[in-house]
């Protein structure tokens, strides 16, 4: 009587809440399962190499279970790689400029203001920048540079960039504001200048935290579909300068998956480009683990 | 008198800076607002009554659609969220399981949600046999949403004083009565600000849904027949949210006002997630404040 009493107070539940906060290791191990089942088809049915995937931009995979195409995915991976770290470039000199200036220069009632507004940007919806860089920043582009039409890595990169601002910057800033107080008091003691307490002492301090924050946002670049898809122009070719149009990752699983046959070497081979995306995404999650536990122990606070 | 002029070129340098950074920062925070006075603003030039209408030329439907899912992932990963933060904050020990699960939360989090589509599209559709719908884009979402509601629970949890936790134990009750009877009240109000939140963010979600949600939308507004596929009130029918209308607007351009329509929806949905994420603040400001007073 008495057993079956605590069972119900306390080792049910227990178990309940046990099995769903396991179940978010299972969902993860499970997305990636799927991933890999669907996706390294390419390899196993349809005896590509791994080498052909990466490393050739001969793409033609046919469009049915015999296969026999080609899964040259290169054009892909230097379109996604062209646009994100065109993105980056864009977005990280603001992004540190608007952390500094937030977490050292802002005087209290403009970062009250100032770190809200901010935050807020980071949820806005991706299609919201994708239907804008469409409708105004191509044919903006088209026009300034003389162009057939703006689709291009220049127009990805811009979208991008707005994108993945405010995430660098909160992440940025968060990191600068936990630098401890101490190391700012001792240098102004010593006579430095706000300029050179900030780049000699705050950021060097503060760098762990930065790197995560760019992480962060060259992730949320990588997987980002529609936007850039509106904007890239999907012309499968290398891109010769920033004004030429090309295609990514996500905008051909994005604009191609429902058009393939399931199972067939195309829809195969996006699912290929899917287990890369997720491949990636965990890889910069152990990269973000590798610094921040780097970092924590060159502080090596009291 | 080297030093001197050492001082005074590093003080010239600071002053600079300084202004490089309001300038920068101004820039910035200027080129945000601008964009989002755009969006709104041209939504709303030309605004007719039609475009709110029920039916093809407008987007009475889509908004329906996009409010439903939402309420329905939320209630797919609300308890499942919650039940999951609770167990990383109180029953967790530390170990190599509890690591494995916060990397595998974080990457879940970090998704591309094209990828979680593709996913939800496979198990969710593939594998059960069914067609676009509705809830196979809760479902989705739910996974998008699931690791945000998880961790702003965990911190609720850990930032709530420990003497919640010990008075209640010290009167005997069990660890599970304290956690549902004493903490889980009082950390509510952070855990409603994250599902606020969590439903900002599932609002504008666009890619996880092309292939659950489908773009396509038909709804017969005197059908109550939970079972009949044009039932509003039907997760199990296809249903096209305003992202994915914006989306279709570029590529499938059929009617004449789709332009129109598009920017509508973009200033629609902005002013949603704007909405959702404004309110979650004051929220959790108010309840801020007033749980500071009382451990005060």
């Amino acid at each position: 009587m008495e057993k079956k009493h605590l069972f119900w107070k306390e080792h049910f539940w227990r178990i309940l809440i046990t099995a769903c906060g396991l179940f978010m290791i299972l969902l993860t191990l499970g997305i990636g399962a799927f991933l890999a089942y669907k996706g390294l088809g390419t390899f196993t049915t349809y005896g590509h190499s791994v080498w052909e995937f990466f490393f050739s931009s001969d793409w033609d995979p046919a469009d049915n279970t015999e296969g026999g195409g080609t899964v040259g995915a290169a054009v892909y991976l230097v379109g996604s790689l062209s646009t994100c770290f065109l993105g980056l470039l864009l977005a990280l000199p603001f992004s540190l400029a608007a952390a500094i200036f937030l977490s050292e220069i802002a005087p209290p009632w403009s970062e009250k203001f100032f770190r809200p507004a901010v935050e807020l940007f980071v949820g806005i919806p991706s299609i919201i920048y994708g239907w804008m860089g469409l409708t105004i920043l191509v044919p903006v582009i088209r026009d300034l540079f003389g162009l057939d039409h703006g689709f291009s890595v220049l127009a990805a990169g811009i979208v991008l960039a707005v994108m993945i601002f405010p995430t660098i910057t909160t992440v940025a800033a968060d990191a600068l504001r936990a630098v401890p107080k101490d190391y700012r008091r001792a240098a102004y003691g010593l006579g430095a200048t706000r300029w050179q307490v900030i780049w000699q002492v705050v950021l060097p301090a503060a760098r762990p935290g930065v790197f995560t924050g760019i992480i962060l946002g060259l992730c949320r670049a990588f997987g980002e579909a529609m936007a850039v898809a509106m904007v890239i122009g999907r012309a499968r070719q290398f891109p010769d300068s920033i004004l030429s149009p090309t295609t990514s990752l996500t905008t051909a699983i994005a604009s191609d998956m429902g058009g393939a046959m399931d199972g067939g070497e195309y829809s195969t081979a996006l699912w290929t480009m899917a287990l890369v995306l997720f491949g990636l995404s965990l890889l910069f999650i152990l990269l973000i683990h590798l610094v921040s536990r780097k970092g924590g122990k060159s502080h090596g606070r009291a | 008198m080297d030093v001197l002029k050492k001082i005074r070129a590093a003080k010239r340098m600071d002053r600079g800076m300084t202004v490089v950074f309001y300038v920068v920062a101004g820039a910035a925070i200027a080129l945000l607002c601008a964009f989002a006075l755009t969006v709104i603003i041209r939504g709303f030039i030309g605004f007719t009554p039609e475009l709110l209408a029920f039916n093809k030329d407008g987007i009475g439907n889509q908004l329906f659609n996009t409010v439903y899912l939402v309420f329905l992932s939320l209630l797919i990963s609300g308890p499942l969220g919650i039940a999951a933060g609770i167990y990383m904050a109180e029953y967790a020990r530390n170990g190599p399981v509890t690591r494995f699960l916060r990397i595998c939360i974080e990457t879940l989090s970090s998704l591309p949600s094209i990828v979680v589509g593709l996913f939800g599209y496979l198990v969710f559709i593939v594998l059960v046999g069914g067609r676009w719908s509705l809830m196979a884009g809760a479902l989705a979402v739910s996974i998008l949403n699931l690791p945000l509601i998880a961790t702003t629970t965990e911190d609720a949890f850990r930032s709530l004083p420990a003497g919640y936790k010990r008075g209640s134990l010290g009167l005997g009750a069990t660890h599970w009565q304290t956690i549902f009877r004493v903490m889980l009240p009082a950390c509510l109000p952070r855990i409603i600000t994250g599902l606020i939140l969590a439903a900002g963010r599932a609002f504008g979600e666009s890619a996880a849904l092309l292939y659950t949600a489908s773009t396509s939308t038909d709804i017969n507004w005197r059908s109550w027949n939970l079972a009949s596929p044009t039932c509003p009130l039907n997760p199990f029918r296809p249903g096209e949210t305003l992202s994915l209308h914006i989306w279709a607007a570029r590529t499938e351009s059929l009617s004449s006002n789709a332009e129109q329509v598009a920017n509508f929806s973009s200033a629609v949905l902005l002013i949603l997630v704007f909405g959702f994420s404004i309110g979650a603040r004051f929220l959790s400001r108010r309840l801020d404040k007033k749980m500071g007073g009382h451990s005060a």
